[in-house]
Formats: structure tokens, sequence, C-alpha cells
């Protein structure tokens, strides 16, 4: 038994992006109750249809959101262990609810709202834990000080550059300039890059992801279901999670042996998914690679099989990932760089819009999206969404 | 002139310790390293923990190490994101290979070396570096 090709995304629901605490005064579960709003209208479904909740991150309060929603009764509610890396993974969760008849309607939701705790320092919001003493007495404060150590060493064993990470950015905002939703929509051009404050050597203001507010919500049904649905049903091809123990709690320990350390952690998730799917990486016509850091969606684009492993700073050089000319557009809204963070859902939501047909930077003809969550600690995701 | 690396602030960093993970500090108070070893067989694992992931026995030994290594990944931290940081910039998060415990990588921070001068796979030295609240923290220089 497969999950693959049993279920659809019927609806998706979103609230705008916000700079970093701008959402205020409304509250995060508002957030996510006007996305969860939002999702089950798109598809053409009542609130009181929604049977399900899956999740990621921590995910949020079913019984308030049933409370405030009215929503009458619930046959499943699940999260997936560890943070965004799980984003992409939540709709495999609800795939397989859906496909052993735990439940029939389920939302997958996530949101943030940075008002009060940043995520760039995020370490500092954690409780002090005796197996974090070593990177809390390094000084690594937030995810981006982490990111570096791995960047560096891709640098050094590869010869990946700056400027493969000035790619990366440059190539994602120019995605984001004409976006109604995309939150940078100022040029960026590789002076402009390396003008930026270094934050972290070799990351600067610009490998990093921006810190915002807003939620995100997908529905989840049987693709039976959706086919009679106001929108055109976007199918789930495949949907996988997990990592390898080499990865392990990755930027909480750091003790990956090196070929892992080299990657994003998403080897193994990665040859899950082809092999559950059924298709390869050259089915592939548009990827929402989770951009928290640069680095990290080249690293994504050699685990998934896009290019030879350490050949992903010449790939993005090469001009692959532009939305204009290249093989494999990646993040074709702005993503987490210049579009928004909405911890991995704004990935999903822009596959959806490309496979329907009417994304803003509309890949022509594409049929399969690949969505990925994650490098973080395991669980990373990725999915695959088609006609 | 290049900065000279910095210790991070006191302020950013509590000790927590538990059963497991406090010989390291103990040592570190002595002005020795050490990194558990299970003494089942004699694999070494960072951070402790209950079990060796090799074979899950529970016993360990804490071999004083000589304290040398080498840099397999460092960041140069150069702007303070929160404002305990002010006072400690530039600091270099680095993770270390030890010379005597192959498969232990310690997390810490390179010290008292010209920022410019570290490099992937130079040689270090332990430090001890002491904290106000009485903690010791070992840290590396270049050797």
């Amino acid at each position: 038994m497969s999950i693959a090709r049993r279920t659809a995304i019927a609806g998706v629901g979103a609230t705008p992006y916000y700079k970093r605490g701008r959402s205020a005064p409304q509250t995060l579960p508002e957030l996510v109750g006007k996305a969860v709003i939002a999702a089950a209208e798109d598809a053409g479904l009542a609130i009181e249809d929604i049977d399900g909740f899956a999740s990621y991150s921590g995910g949020f309060d079913t019984p308030y959101l049933m409370e405030t929603l009215g929503i009458p009764e619930v046959r499943f509610t699940s999260i997936l262990t560890g943070s965004g890396g799980g984003s992409a993974g939540a709709v495999g969760l609800a795939s397989a609810a859906i496909v052993a008849g735990l439940a029939e309607v389920i939302v997958v939701v996530g949101g943030v709202q940075q008002g009060v705790q940043r995520f760039g320092s995020v370490t500092q919001s954690y409780e002090s834990q005796p197996e974090n003493a070593w990177y809390e007495s390094a000084g690594l404060i937030g995810p981006g000080h982490m990111f570096a150590l791995l960047a560096r060493r891709h640098m050094h064993r590869y010869g990946t550059t700056r400027e493969h990470f000035a790619e990366v950015a440059i190539s994602t905002r120019l995605n984001a300039l004409n976006h109604p939703d995309a939150l940078m929509r100022k040029p960026m051009t590789p002076n402009d890059y390396f003008a930026a404050p270094m934050i972290a050597d070799p990351l600067c203001l610009f490998d990093f992801c921006m810190e915002s507010d807003g939620a995100i919500a997908v529905i989840v049904t049987s693709a039976e279901r959706a086919r009679d649905l106001k929108r055109k049903p976007v199918v789930v091809h495949g949907c996988t999670q997990g990592g390898e123990a080499g990865w392990g709690r990755s930027l909480y320990w750091f003790n990956m042996p090196e070929d892992q350390f080299l990657t994003s952690g998403h080897r193994s998730v990665a040859r899950d998914l082809w092999r559950q799917s059924g298709l390869t990486p050259q089915d592939i016509d548009v990827a929402q690679i989770y951009d928290h850091f640069t680095p990290m969606v080249i690293a994504q684009l050699e685990d998934y099989g896009f290019c030879a492993r350490g050949e992903g700073g010449p790939f993005v050089a090469s001009g692959a990932i532009r939305f204009d000319g290249g093989s494999l557009p990646v993040n074709t809204d702005g993503g987490q760089l210049s579009g928004g963070y909405i911890w991995g859902m704004s990935h999903i939501r822009e596959a959806v819009a490309q496979i329907r047909g009417d994304a803003v930077n509309q890949v022509t003809g594409a049929k399969f999206a690949l969505v990925t969550g994650g490098p973080s600690s395991i669980p990373m995701s990725g999915l695959v969404l088609g006609e | 002139m290049s900065a000279i690396a910095k210790s991070p602030a006191d302020d950013l960093f509590s000790l927590a310790q538990d059963r497991w993970t406090k010989p390291y500090w103990d040592a570190a108070r002595e002005h020795r390293l050490t990194v558990p070893r299970c003494a089942a067989c004699g694999r070494f694992r960072m951070p402790p923990t209950p079990f060796c992931p090799h074979c899950r026995s529970q016993a360990i030994d804490w071999p004083t190490l000589s304290g040398r290594g080498t840099i397999f990944s460092y960041t140069i931290v150069t702007r303070a994101i929160v404002p305990a940081m002010e006072g400690c910039i530039p600091y270099v998060p680095a993770l270390i290979d030890l010379d005597d415990a192959p498969g232990a990588r310690l997390t810490t921070s390179i010290v008292d070396a010209p920022v410019d001068a570290v490099r992937i796979d130079a040689p270090v030295k332990a430090v001890f570096v002491e904290r106000g609240d009485g903690v010791v923290v070992p840290r590396f220089t270049l050797a």
C-alpha cells in the first residue's frame, strides 16, 4: 500500500505575509483561523466538513481551533516531531490518515508570529539543557550561526563560493519582484549582495531568510473526493519524511560523519521520495526548496539529485534555477528569502499554484512540482505535487 | 591587523548538567579536557548520552585528552543579534576534531587568535576559560 496518488490538495488559504511583528494585534490562532477559513472556501467545502488536523513544529491547539471555528468533530489530529523540516511532510501525514480511512478532510496548517521571539535568536528562548551546553557555550545563538558552519565546510570540500550563494539570493529576489504577496520587491544586484553586512561569515544578511508573520493552510482529501470539488485537484504523487541517524540533531550536536555533514540531511528522504512516487529529478518542472539559508538550497539540489554531489554551486551559477530560462525554476514566489517566511508553508502554496496553472511566475506546462521542508533536526521532508 | 577572536559573553549561556554530562564540566574545572569513551567497545561519542550508539553499553570512561585537535569548520560572528553579544564581537564558533578521540567532534569556539588566521584543518589546542559563575569552558586557540 502506498499513499502515492491517493490524495490531493483541494484548497489553499493564506493570510497576507507581514514583516516581523506587523501582524499585531491579530493573534497567532487568529491568523491560523483566517488561513483555515480561506482554505475551506477555496476548496468549496464547509468548515464543518473538516475532520482532521495534521501539523509540524509543535502545531496548534486543535480543540481551541475547533472551539473558535465551530468544527463539530475531529477524527485525526497529529503533529510531526521536529521543526520546520516537517512542513512538506505534514501533507504526507494527512495523506496517510486519509488513505487509512481515519479521516476525510484534513487541514495542514502552519503559521508564525515573531513579535515577541525572533527566530533569528531562537535558541535564547530555549531553557538550558545538558545536551545543548556545547552549542550554547560556543555562542551559536541563531540558526544562521549554525548553518554557517555547514556552509563553510561545503566551500572547503567542494569549492562552493559566496558567488554561488549570491546567485541563490538574486534568482529568488527576481521571482519576488512582481509577486504581489512578496515582502522584498526591490531588485538585488551582485553589488548589493556583496555590500550587505556579514552576520556569521561566510553568511551575510542576504543569505538569511526573512523573519515574518503569517499563516497558510491547505486542505487534503482523497483524490476521488477532490475531483468533485471546486478547484482542480493537485495530486500528492509522493511524500516522505525522516532522516539518517548521522544527521541526527543536526545543528544541535554537529557530530555528523563528514559525508552527511556536507548534505542537507535530505539524502534518505529524497531516495524514498523518488522510489515512492516512481518519478525522477528529470520529471520535476519546478521546485520549491526550503530556503532559510542560501547554502542549504544548494545542498538540497544535490541531495535530490538535480546535480552531482558537490556540484550545487556550479549548477546554480549556470542559471539553472532561474525562472527565466532555467531548467529547474526554484522558489518562483520569492521563497523565504524574499517572499515571506511562513515556516515552509509558502512552498506548498506556490507548488499548488504552479500545478493549477495560476502562479504569478507560471512555469509553462508545469506537471510536477517538488516541495521540501528543512534542513533541520530530523525529520526532513519532501513532497511531489502534480496533476 | 586582524581582530582577535573573543569568548562569547557569559550571559549567553548558563550551564545545565545531568549525570551524563557532568564529568566533562568537572574535568574542565581542573583544566582537563575529556570526552566519553564507551568502556565496552572503546568508541568515543559527543555530547555525552546514556547509551553507546554502537553497542548500547552504559559503561563510560573519561580519559584525559591532550587537548590537541584540528578545525573541522568555523564561522566568524561579526554582528550582535541580541544585546548580550555586543561586547564580544567578533567571536568564532568552531567544530574541533580531537586528535586522541576519533569520532567525537566538539562544538566550541576559537579564542585569542587573529580571526583572519583561522582556517579549516588548522591545528588547535585547548585553553580553559573561567567564567564569573565558576563554570570553566574548554575553548581552543591556534596551536
